[in-house]
């Protein structure tokens, strides 16, 4: 039943000012898919156009090869799971759910059944007949998610699903969510501009900024070899630092601090310029030796499993460090030390274009 | 919300499309009509009705007598419903609740009622006339003419403006209030300097209202303005006169009041958009509890307010119950005034209710229709569809009147003298309060409810009808109720359209009024005061609310 959606070159204007010009991308069969990126950035509009919503002013999407554009939402065969949850109040839990069943024509034992069924898969057949007023985010949620999925929908459209829950019962929800959509094997478009939660629930991530795709890539690949600055920035914490490759001897370095050089001997093709560096605050480690770059410990925040530092380095640049805590007090404050640099992790952009240098996992091996 | 893929098929395009059609012909062509009979004279483009009424002082006079009414009219009620508000607002005044209740109902009992109580008291034989020049040898002055018109217009449209700003100071937030107090601005200072300036939208959309409902107000006049005519009134009478009335010449006074309702119209359009800024209160402002002679100046004026407000209006129902001797009033009570009631005019009581009911029926369901394509579709038509719908707020009823009139006098639309005109003016006049109320109940369900119903595969009008519409229901059931009450209340239009078969209950008073059979005239007020106490007693119960906003 679930199909491949591809866009290509897809453009979407509002009121001739465009938002999104000429994206394109494929999300495989069966696949939970996410888009994210900071507010604003399109996420909302390009799954809209997907659920036909919104028109689309140029390129196509198509499911399964067939051309959506024209193609109203009744018959695109999509469920829908709104930030708002959008259940109909008028209607009781077990109304809500056969809703759209009802359209169909199905005989009523089969719709009886399968709402049963799916109020089990989400755990809310106690609520069978209340109506969704009495009901809290969590259920109701549940009920829009049981609502969209019993129609057996070829595509499954998520825009920010858990946004209105409190902390806790976000990851209960996203928990369920992944469960349900495995078990159920439906291709899903998930929006959201959590990280965290982009992480936890997705097969794929596409990192959006200003209606541009900047990276594909499973939830590793996304947070280990970030394409550009701008996703190694947007997902998790990095600390971006310029530093210039040389050559010497014939081996690469990267030029960390007048004491300090890592070698780089899988880059050739780069001889000598001023990089970007990327380095996430836990790819530094405090050097229990005299290697290393010089800095001073500015202040520390204890936080359970890490403590956070940050340091001062020798050229007056600011880095954050975390390491893992040990049993004692942290490091105080005008502590000098030394930091080194795990090389396979970190990751180099060009100068100009903010773009990877390195390919895939290349480096690792 | 827009949906281009969808909107070439879409069923709201073909009611749209419809609606407009049918404002059209039932609208639009009557107003060309209109304004083509006042500027034709002969079949010639001519000026001629226009110089009449401006050359002569018998007529011109009736549009400053109007300017004067709608004028003071309008600056009474504001001086009078401003500190009522006040007061409600931020004093403890003991029994809330039902005074709120009663201005509400004091305001929609309808307004010729007010005049003929009035008339009944302090005209030239009224009781009170009468028990103080036979007491105390005074003369009373006249309250025929401007004064009574006066009087009984400001007192029933004080709580239009009274709703309006009790709606506004419960948008002040407290913080507003006392950070003025801690900079050292009380009592009057703070009313004036700080209060008030943020008032000042509210009391000119409040006072719009006023102004137009005063200068439209055709009934008040005709009964307690004797000699002083005022605008509806020489439409009326010029209309309808007896030597063959002279439509060209009503049509070109109706255009005069149209003209002037549009610009005050659009001058406080123009205001308001510079003036306006949005406000709401996390914490309204509280009541507090006065003491001395704060207290007892702030429940006289409420208290004193709503006893000039109902009590004459109690009185008329007090003359129902009065036994009559042909026209005039005996000693002792009895029941013969409704006897006389239901067996003369009891065929006006079943009008009212069939012609009101129908009117109420379209009214409902084309106020939802237009609610639903300017909130959800809106576009270049629906946009023009809100204009259109919102052109009776400034067409007063006469004038409406006589635009149906003239415009389907003719075949292929011959109406006048059937019921359907009346529908028809009944259903236009109601239409832009009732779409403004819809719409605001469509403003508060979330799209995101009938995309999830098309997503689940719903068809629109199936997701109208099986969602959006029930959702609607309360709010929609709430002003059905207010529309019935001002429809059963209506005078101006239908005055001009009735028939025998077609004579409601407000003709029926009127005539009844005019003929001095004021046993009868009591009678059938009190009952049309009644349904419209229960009617609103089952809008406050339904709704919960203490307020209505029309
Ligand atoms: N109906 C509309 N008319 C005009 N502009 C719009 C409309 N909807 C969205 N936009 C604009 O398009 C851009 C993308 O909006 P969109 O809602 O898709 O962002 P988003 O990524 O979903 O953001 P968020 O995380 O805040 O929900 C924004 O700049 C927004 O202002
Ligand atoms: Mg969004």
């Amino acid at each position: 039943m679930s199909v491949t959606i591809s866009f290509n070159n897809v453009i979407k204007k509002y009121n001739d000012k465009p938002v999104i010009s000429g994206l394109s991308l494929d999300i495989k069969k069966g696949e939970f898919f996410t888009l994210l990126g900071p507010s604003g950035c399109g996420k909302t509009t390009l799954l809209r156009m997907v659920a036909g919503f919104n028109s689309i002013e140029g390129g196509e999407i198509t499911f399964d090869d067939k051309v959506m554009n024209r193609i109203t939402p009744q018959h695109r065969n999509i469920g829908m799971v709104f930030q708002n949850y959008a259940i109909f109040p008028n209607l009781s839990v077990k109304n809500n759910v056969a809703f759209g069943l009802k359209n169909r024509k199905i005989p009523k034992d089969e719709i009886e059944r399968r709402v049963d069924h799916i109020l089990d898969v989400v755990q809310i057949s106690q609520f069978k007949n209340s109506m969704p007023e009495n009901l809290s985010g969590g259920q109701q949620q549940r009920i829009a998610l049981a609502r969209a999925i019993v129609m057996e929908p070829n595509v499954l459209l998520m825009d920010e699903p858990l946004s209105n829950l409190d902390a806790k019962l976000r990851v209960d929800m996203r928990e369920a969510i992944k469960l349900i959509q495995h078990e159920v094997g439906i291709t899903t478009v998930y929006v959201t501009h959590d990280q965290e939660e982009a992480m936890a629930v997705s097969d794929r991530i596409a990192v959006m900024n200003s209606g541009v795709i900047q990276q594909v890539g499973t939830p590793r690949e996304i947070y280990q070899r970030p394409a550009n600055i701008f996703v190694s920035n947007f997902i998790g914490r990095t600390n971006i630092v310029e530093r210039s490759l040389k050559k010497v001897d014939n081996r690469q370095v990267l030029i960390m601090d007048e004491n300090y050089q890592i070698d780089l001997d899988d880059i050739t093709q780069y001889a000598e310029e001023i990089i970007k560096v990327s380095i996430r605050p836990e790819e530094f480690t405090i050097s229990d030796t005299s290697e290393g770059m010089a800095g001073v410990i500015q202040h520390n925040v204890f936080l359970g499993i890490n403590v956070h530092y940050t340091v001062q380095l020798s050229n007056g640049e600011n880095v954050e460090v975390t390491e893992e805590s040990t049993l004692g007090e942290p490091l105080e404050p005008g502590t000098e030390v030394k930091l080194l640099v795990n090389k396979e992790k970190i990751n180099l952009f060009h100068y100009e274009s903010e773009k990877n240098i390195l390919e895939g996992d290349s480096y690792a091996k | 919300m827009q949906n281009k893929t969808a909107g070439r098929k879409d069923i709201w395009s073909v009611i749209t499309l419809g609606i407009l059609l049918l404002y059209a012909l039932v609208l639009v062509l009557p107003l060309f009509t209109l304004l083509k009979e006042s500027i034709f004279k002969d079949g010639a483009l001519s000026f001629e009705h226009f110089g009449e009424f401006f050359g002569k002082k018998y007529y011109y006079s009736t549009l400053f007598n109007s300017l004067k009414v709608t004028v003071a009219v309008t600056l009474a009620s504001l001086v009078i419903a401003t500190p009522l508000a006040y007061i409600m607002t931020t004093f403890k005044i003991k029994g809330k609740l039902y005074l709120q209740i009663l201005i509400l109902i004091s305001s929609m009992a309808p307004p010729f009622i007010g005049a003929y109580a009035w008339i009944l008291l302090m005209g030239r034989n009224g009781v009170v006339t009468n028990f103080l020049s036979d007491v105390f040898h005074i003369t009373t002055p006249d309250i025929y003419g401007f004064s009574g018109i006066l009087i009984v217009l400001t007192l029933q449209l004080i709580p239009l403006i009274y709703m309006f700003m009790m709606g506004a100071f419960k948008s002040i937030d407290n913080s507003l209030i006392e950070a003025a107090e801690s900079m050292g601005y009380t009592g009057f200072k703070k009313v004036w300097k700080v209060i008030m300036p943020l008032m000042v939208p509210t009391i000119l959309a409040g006072s719009l209202l006023v102004f137009m409902r005063a200068l439209a107000d055709f009934g008040t006049p005709m009964l307690i303005g004797e000699g002083f005519e005022t605008l509806p009134v020489l439409i009326f009478n010029e209309f309808t006169s007896e030597m063959g009335g002279n439509a060209g010449f009503a049509a070109a006074i109706s255009v005069i009041v149209v003209v002037i309702a549009l610009t005050i119209f659009l001058l406080q359009k123009f205001i308001t958009n510079k003036k306006s800024f949005s406000m709401s209160a996390l914490h309204p402002i509280k009541e507090k509890k006065e003491s001395g002679i704060k207290n007892i100046l702030a429940h006289l004026f409420v208290y004193g307010y709503l006893a000039l407000a109902i009590l004459p209006q109690l009185y008329v129902v007090y003359t129902a119950f009065l036994k009559t001797s042909g026209r005039i009033f005996v000693k002792g009570y009895s029941l013969d005034s409704f006897k006389a009631a239901f067996t003369r005019s009891g065929d006006t009581i079943v009008h009212t209710f069939t012609l009101g009911l129908i009117a109420l029926f379209f009214v409902i369901l084309i106020a939802i229709l237009i609610a639903y394509v300017t909130v959800r579709r809106r576009n270049a038509i629906t946009n023009g569809l809100d204009i259109i719908s919102m052109v009776p707020y400034i067409v007063p009823g006469s004038v409406l009147g006589v635009a149906l009139l003239l415009g389907f006098n003719n075949k292929p639309f011959l109406l006048s003298g059937t019921a359907t005109i009346i529908i028809i003016a009944f259903v236009i006049r109601r239409l832009p309060y009732t779409i403004r109320s819809s719409a605001a109940i469509i403003h508060q369900i979330s799209p995101s409810i009938e995309e999830a119903a098309a997503s689940l595969g719903a068809s629109n009008l199936k997701t109208f009808f099986k969602i959006t519409l029930p959702m609607m229901l309360p709010g929609v059931i709430s002003g059905a109720i207010l529309s019935w009450v001002t429809i059963i209340s209506e005078l101006s239009t239908s005055i001009l359209l009735y028939t025998v078969n077609t004579k409601t209950m407000t003709i029926g008073i009127y005539t009844e009024v005019i003929r001095g059979n004021y046993g009868v005239a009591a009678a059938l007020s009190t009952i049309l005061i009644a349904i419209t106490v229960i009617s609103l007693l089952i809008f406050f119960k339904l709704t919960g609310r203490k307020e209505v906003s029309l």
